[in-house]
């Protein structure tokens, strides 16, 4: 069972320019979390400091009881066990082969025989699908494997919090579409805390439980999946439905003039649109996190824009035929 | 004022990056496996360089010595000046330049690498500290080797001088070896050794902390190597000069 994560007014500045300050929020055990932001705003910033490797000027990261900025080194490394983080580019050791790679943790901290080492490293990369790379090196395979190499890794000591940095950035949208799936494969499987960093809003849009935006040095909102994807907030209408039009614009956050004009000009929001079904496990079985879609809609009393959670009228997603393994990244309601 | 500024908080870092390797040292489980590959590595990287650069050394002061010893009849004393200045001075000189360059540079290469790669964010991730994992073995290997390579450049360069003064200049063979002892002595040999333990010490901690460093993409990698190279020449001229003014206080020379 996964383990929450409690992030209380976090502050954090590179030689006096804030990237983002007072940002707060609680990553629900078990849970898949997406933080979104437009390029530059500190996403990775942030992941990096939620496993310490960045101190935050202020505020706090609540981690079953021990609050992170204020461990020792020593504290940190033990906390950090519960980790296993996705880099951006995999940050595979270069000079070991993808199984040396993977075994590599569990060498440096467990007593495992080879034999034991052997088996999990195996089934790990069997699970990413990297079964007969083993003997290479991470020069000679692509970014796509070594994005998955890194995720073995990753996964390797049976972490309760997983961190993807943009697991989705210079992947082909078929790649995306699996790795998509996979990791609500992960979710279902081993039940821990997820929160991936990307920019990428179909991954957005049908992966997550929850959804953070971070813009303009704060977070702009957060919560669960359809509260975003209905709101009308207009930063998180904007980025959500990839819209020029809105506060977002090509530099940083347009200036009040350029609204203004923008707002002369009588340009008009397009209607919001679908919210799209969430994507199920390939097996079928339902995640322990999962919740019926439209159950915060109704909840709450928001209509969702028409013909959300289509492709079978108010039928449950699993009365859907079974997708084959990673295909339905980009189906259920259209995304734009 | 704001360069002044960072040129004191680069050097509280630094010197907080040698007290963390320091403590460091004392940790289980000692990396032998890494600390062996490193030690292996800078010495296939450093061995022929520093043979080749210790033998024209040895030349060089025979070739100066000669013609002036013989004006004033003191060929005899060839040797002696030659053991001088290739076991005091050459070597551990040597010894530096060759690790700074050859075994410094690499080290800050690699970490460097591993830095902008984010391999060094992922080992620590995964609970691994990279100052005991990789900066530890680097540092105790390359005094190993500084340690092994200043024996290395004192027999060279001997041998490259005499070689020079017996079959060039034809000196006598057994006046070259007979006055060895005339100037040097024994503590001569320590302190090379001392100076050559606190070289690579040094030399490898300032290019393990450039590389650990070292930001903004390849270019930046390819900075800290540079810096690393130009900072650790001249702290290590700087040590060696310090370690020569202690050492001629401390120890009785020979004649005076």
């Amino acid at each position: 069972m996964g383990v929450e994560v409690a992030v209380r007014g976090l502050t954090k500045s590179f030689n006096g320019q804030p990237v983002w300050s007072d940002v707060s929020l609680t990553l629900p055990a078990g849970e898949i979390s997406v933080l979104l932001g437009p390029s530059g705003t500190g996403k990775s910033v942030f992941l990096k400091t939620l496993v310490g490797l960045l101190r935050p000027d202020r505020g706090s990261i609540l981690i079953e009881g021990l609050d992170l900025p204020r461990l020792s080194e020593r504290a940190l490394y033990e906390v950090r066990k519960l980790f296993g983080v996705l880099f951006q580019d995999g940050a595979l050791f270069g000079s070991m082969t993808i199984y040396d790679n993977v075994a590599f943790p569990l060498r440096e901290h467990t007593r495992k025989t080879e034999a034991e080492i052997r088996a999990v490293v195996t089934e790990k990369l069997d699970m990413v699908g990297l079964i007969g790379a083993e003997r290479k090196l991470p020069g000679e395979i692509s970014g796509g494997m070594r994005k998955r190499a890194g995720l073995a890794r990753a996964l390797v000591l049976d972490p309760q919090i997983i961190l993807f940095d943009e697991p989705d950035s210079g992947l082909d949208p078929v790649r995306t579409a699996y790795l998509n799936q996979l990791i609500i494969d992960l979710n279902q499987r081993t039940e821990a805390t997820f929160l991936i960093v990307t920019h990428d809003i179909n991954t957005a849009r049908t992966v997550p439980d929850n959804i953070g935006l971070i813009y303009h040095g704060h977070l702009a909102m957060f919560g669960p999946r359809e509260m975003l994807l209905s709101s009308t907030e207009p930063v998180v209408r904007q980025f959500l439905n990839a819209q020029r039009i809105g506060p977002i614009g090509m530099a940083e956050e347009k200036d009040a003039e350029e609204l203004a004009a923008e707002a002369q000009s009588g340009a008009e929001l397009p209607p919001l649109p679908p919210i799209p079904l969430q994507l199920p496990p390939s097996d079928g079985r339902p995640r322990r996190a999962e919740r019926p879609p439209g159950q915060w809609c109704r909840e709450h009393g928001v209509t969702p824009p028409p013909g959300s959670f289509a492709d079978g009228a108010g039928a449950s997603p699993r009365a859907r035929e079974p997708e084959p393994a990673g295909g339905p990244a980009g189906t259920g309601g259209g995304a734009r | 004022m704001s360069t002044a500024v960072d040129v004191v908080r680069r050097s509280g870092e630094f010197f907080a990056f040698c007290l963390d390797t320091l403590r460091g040292l004392g940790r289980r489980p000692v990396q032998v496996r890494e600390f062996v590959q490193q030690a292996w590595f800078i010495s296939s990287v450093s061995i022929l360089p520093a043979a080749l650069v210790s033998i024209p050394f040895g030349a060089v002061i025979a070739l100066q010595l000669g013609s002036l010893v013989r004006q004033l009849g003191a060929q005899s004393f060839t040797g002696a000046a030659s053991v001088l200045a290739v076991v005091r001075e050459a070597g551990p000189i040597v010894t530096a330049l060759v690790i700074a360059g050859a075994g410094g540079s690499a080290i800050c290469a690699d970490l460097g690498a591993r830095k902008i790669r984010e391999e060094l964010d992922a080992m620590q991730v995964l609970g691994i500290d990279p100052i005991h994992r990789l900066v530890v073995p680097r540092v105790l290997a390359s005094m190993l080797v500084a340690v092994l390579l200043n024996g290395l450049v004192s027999v060279v360069g001997v041998s490259g001088g005499y070689a020079f003064n017996v079959l060039l200049q034809g000196g006598t063979p057994g006046a070259y070896l007979a006055s060895f002892q005339a100037l040097g002595q024994l503590p001569d040999l320590v302190v090379g050794e001392v100076k050559a333990l606190l070289f690579g010490a040094a030399a490898a901690l300032v290019a393990s902390y450039k590389g650990m460093t070292a930001k903004g993409g390849p270019k930046g990698v390819g900075d800290a190597v540079n810096q690393s190279v130009v900072i650790t020449f001249m702290l290590l001229f700087a040590l060696n000069f310090l370690v020569t003014a202690v050492y001629f206080q401390v120890v009785p020379q020979k004649g005076s």
